[in-house]
């Protein structure tokens, strides 16, 4: 099974964040519990729903994630720019997502 | 401008207390989340990929320098600094909180804005020509018949949950900045032989995944019938609209299914029911409304003609700056004035808080505060004496708000993309951006003249791309972005739908492939006077896709 991790919205501001080991909500993807068998997966989507019901957050998902070398990377592009922001300097004191991160 | 009556005033501030009421029980977990998300859109306020998103409604483009400060203020206090100008006139912040969207709203009431019906299957904000009231090509200002429109459309009760969203476009020029024939009505404010105003009517245009160009059903359609005749249309797309399939229920899948004729028939038959009703327009209302957007006095200034020729002479990029963006207003001491927001490199439509000061200030000093934002995400400044073009450029140089580029490749449209947008399946910024810095200098974009790029993330179509004089469309391929090339849309009077040249292009070949279009226009026009869109038209797609692909590459493609 391909490693997976749950993705929301936080319901009061709309930022991106991902369910941690601790059943908080991170703004860091890296952060994130890594589900690596289809029990874990299925207890990370029944926390979605949880969540969602609880009012935490919106727009749940379960994604698809590798780790290499420690470091999470989701497969699909969306998600990878969901965790790391846009990809071009669009603010002053914003930086611009990790173009390494990013490439295919 | 228009100003907010009583009514307004109070309609307003009571929808924005509302949507506060509605926002703190969605908070405390009173409102689930699906009987929130309508209630949040009819307000303007989505949720994009990484934050919120708000949508605040420019009525046909048209703001004052208070309003331009208030939309900085509200980039500063409540965003990251920025907002984004849109293809539909509009302004789009991307990192509101929810907590704060109410507060939000109540500012921007207290400057006579808001965000009503800037989603939903209801009529959008009505757009109009950004030169209105300036333009010496117009026949009227096309302003009063927008704001009309908005009163009319503003909560209508039958037009609230229609088939699918609804967008209406006025120009007043026969000249067509408004793009009017790919939307769902599109009005063209004409004279007839006895002088009396009136409107060809255009319906069932669009882009998105199925564009159509819209079907003229009305040559002249008089002032006084507008509401009528538009409630007339309005209905039978309401009664036979799909509603089966999101993909299908625009007006311009009516018409294409109905037939122009039998459609026409339907509209005219509901018409002749509606014609002598209070939907008829007093002259005296007309004239009411018309009234707001009276054009300023513009005193003589004639001494901006020697003036101009002098600062010209001595500056070269101002010369280039003037010759590009300012174009002639109907007082010949005066020049309507593109404030571009295409910096080379930069994100098209962005302006930060303090760029969108410092364009309310100069408003004041030097535009009779009043500003426009374009449906090509630049701003204008409709009424600029000649006399101050050069103060307006310097102070315009200072905050990187002077690009000479209006009309020309890198004046380029683009929705947000993938960057930003939870429908997108590519980005589009980044590809405007590459091809913004590879075509950025001066002379060469001189050299190659008027072309209009759009690019889409999406097959939703926002950037415009099937208009463009070329189009970028990006798609997911093998999860991976590939970009669509389409050439010899456009948008004006003279519409057309661009052709799909072939097979996409990389991410990383993209750029290379427009500058074989650009290359390839460029050895086969007949002379710089042959503008890419007419070169194209006159010799087809051929050149380009041999250039492109290879001959027999392009059979095989």
């Amino acid at each position: 099974m391909t490693d997976k991790v749950l993705t929301a919205n936080r319901l009061s501001d709309g930022i991106a964040v991902w369910l941690d080991a601790a059943g908080h909500w991170t703004e860091n993807l890296q952060d994130a519990l890594v589900a690596r068998h289809a029990e874990a997966a299925a207890s990370l989507e029944a926390i979605g729903k949880r969540d969602f019901a609880d009012n935490k957050v919106v727009d749940v998902a379960v994604i698809d994630v590798e780790e290499t070398n420690g470091v999470l990377w989701p497969t699909r592009l969306r998600e990878r720019i969901r965790a790391a922001g846009p990809t071009m300097n669009y603010a002053s004191g914003y930086g611009k997502a990790d173009a390494a991160f990013i490439a295919v | 401008m228009y100003r907010y009556d009583e009514f307004d005033h109070a309609f307003v501030s009571s929808r924005v207390e509302q949507f506060r009421d509605q926002v703190e029980r969605r908070l405390s977990g009173e409102l689930a989340e699906d009987a929130f998300k309508p209630l949040r859109l009819m307000n303007g306020v989505y949720l994009q990929l990484h934050a919120y998103m708000l949508r605040v409604a420019i009525p046909y483009g048209t703001l004052n320098s208070k309003q331009m400060r208030m939309l900085a203020h509200i980039a500063r206090k409540y965003d990251r600094g920025y907002g984004h100008f849109t293809t539909r006139q509009n302004i789009q912040y991307n990192w509101p909180k929810l907590s704060d969207t109410p507060d939000i709203l109540a500012e921007l009431a207290s400057v006579e804005m808001h965000a009503l019906q800037t989603s939903g299957n209801c009529i959008r904000n009505v757009t109009a020509d950004h030169f209105a009231g300036a333009a010496a090509d117009e026949v009227a200002d096309p302003r009063p018949y927008a704001e009309i429109l908005r009163q009319w459309s503003s909560v209508h009760p039958e037009f609230s949950f229609l088939p699918r969203k609804f967008k209406i476009a006025v120009t007043g020029a026969e000249r067509d900045r408004a793009a009017i024939q790919v939307h769902d009505i599109g009005l063209h404010l004409k004279k007839n032989d006895k002088g009396e105003i009136g409107f060809a009517v255009y319906v069932g245009g669009g882009q998105g995944r199925t564009p159509l160009i819209a079907k003229k059903i009305n040559d002249f359609l008089p002032e006084q019938d507008l509401l009528s005749y538009i409630t007339a249309i309005m209905r039978v797309y309401n009664l036979h609209g799909r509603r089966d399939n999101k993909y299908k229920a625009r007006i311009k899948i009516l018409v294409h299914e109905t037939g122009v004729e039998e459609l026409s028939r339907q509209v005219e038959e509901e018409f002749a029911h509606l014609q002598e009703t209070e939907l008829k327009l007093p002259e005296a209302d007309v004239a009411a409304i018309a009234a707001y957007f009276a054009p300023p006095a513009l005193p003589e200034r004639s001494e901006g003609w020697a003036q101009l020729a002098g600062w010209k002479k001595q500056d070269e990029a101002f010369a280039r700056w003037v010759n590009q963006n300012v174009q002639p207003h109907k007082h010949p001491d005066y020049g309507m004035v593109t404030i571009s927001l295409k910096p080379i490199g930069g994100i098209p439509g962005d302006a930060s808080d303090v760029q969108m000061d410092v364009i309310a200030d100069l408003a004041e000093e030097f535009a009779n505060d009043e500003i426009r934002i374009s449906h090509e995400q630049n701003v204008i400044f409709p009424h600029v004496a000649l006399a101050d073009l050069e103060p307006l450029y310097r102070a315009l140089t200072a905050h990187g708000l002077e690009t000479a580029n209006s009309n020309l490749i890198t004046d380029i449209i683009a929705c947000p993309g993938l960057d930003y947008c939870a429908l997108a399946n590519a980005r589009s910024i980044p590809v405007a951006q590459e091809i913004s810095t590879r075509f950025g200098a001066p002379e060469r974009q001189a050299e190659i003249g008027e072309l209009k790029i759009k690019i889409s993330g999406c097959i939703n179509a926002c950037g415009h791309h099937h208009v463009g004089h070329i189009g970028l469309l990006g798609v997911e391929k093998k999860g991976a972005e590939l970009y669509q090339i389409t050439l010899g849309g456009s948008g004006d009077e003279h519409t057309s739908i661009g052709e799909i040249i072939g097979r996409g292009f990389e991410p990383s070949k993209v750029t290379d492939a427009i500058e074989t279009i650009v290359d390839t226009y460029l050895g086969l026009r007949t002379g710089k006077e042959e503008k890419f869109l007419d070169a194209y038209r006159r010799v087809g797609p051929q050149p380009f896709k041999d250039a492109l692909y290879g001959e027999a590459k392009a059979e095989a493609a």
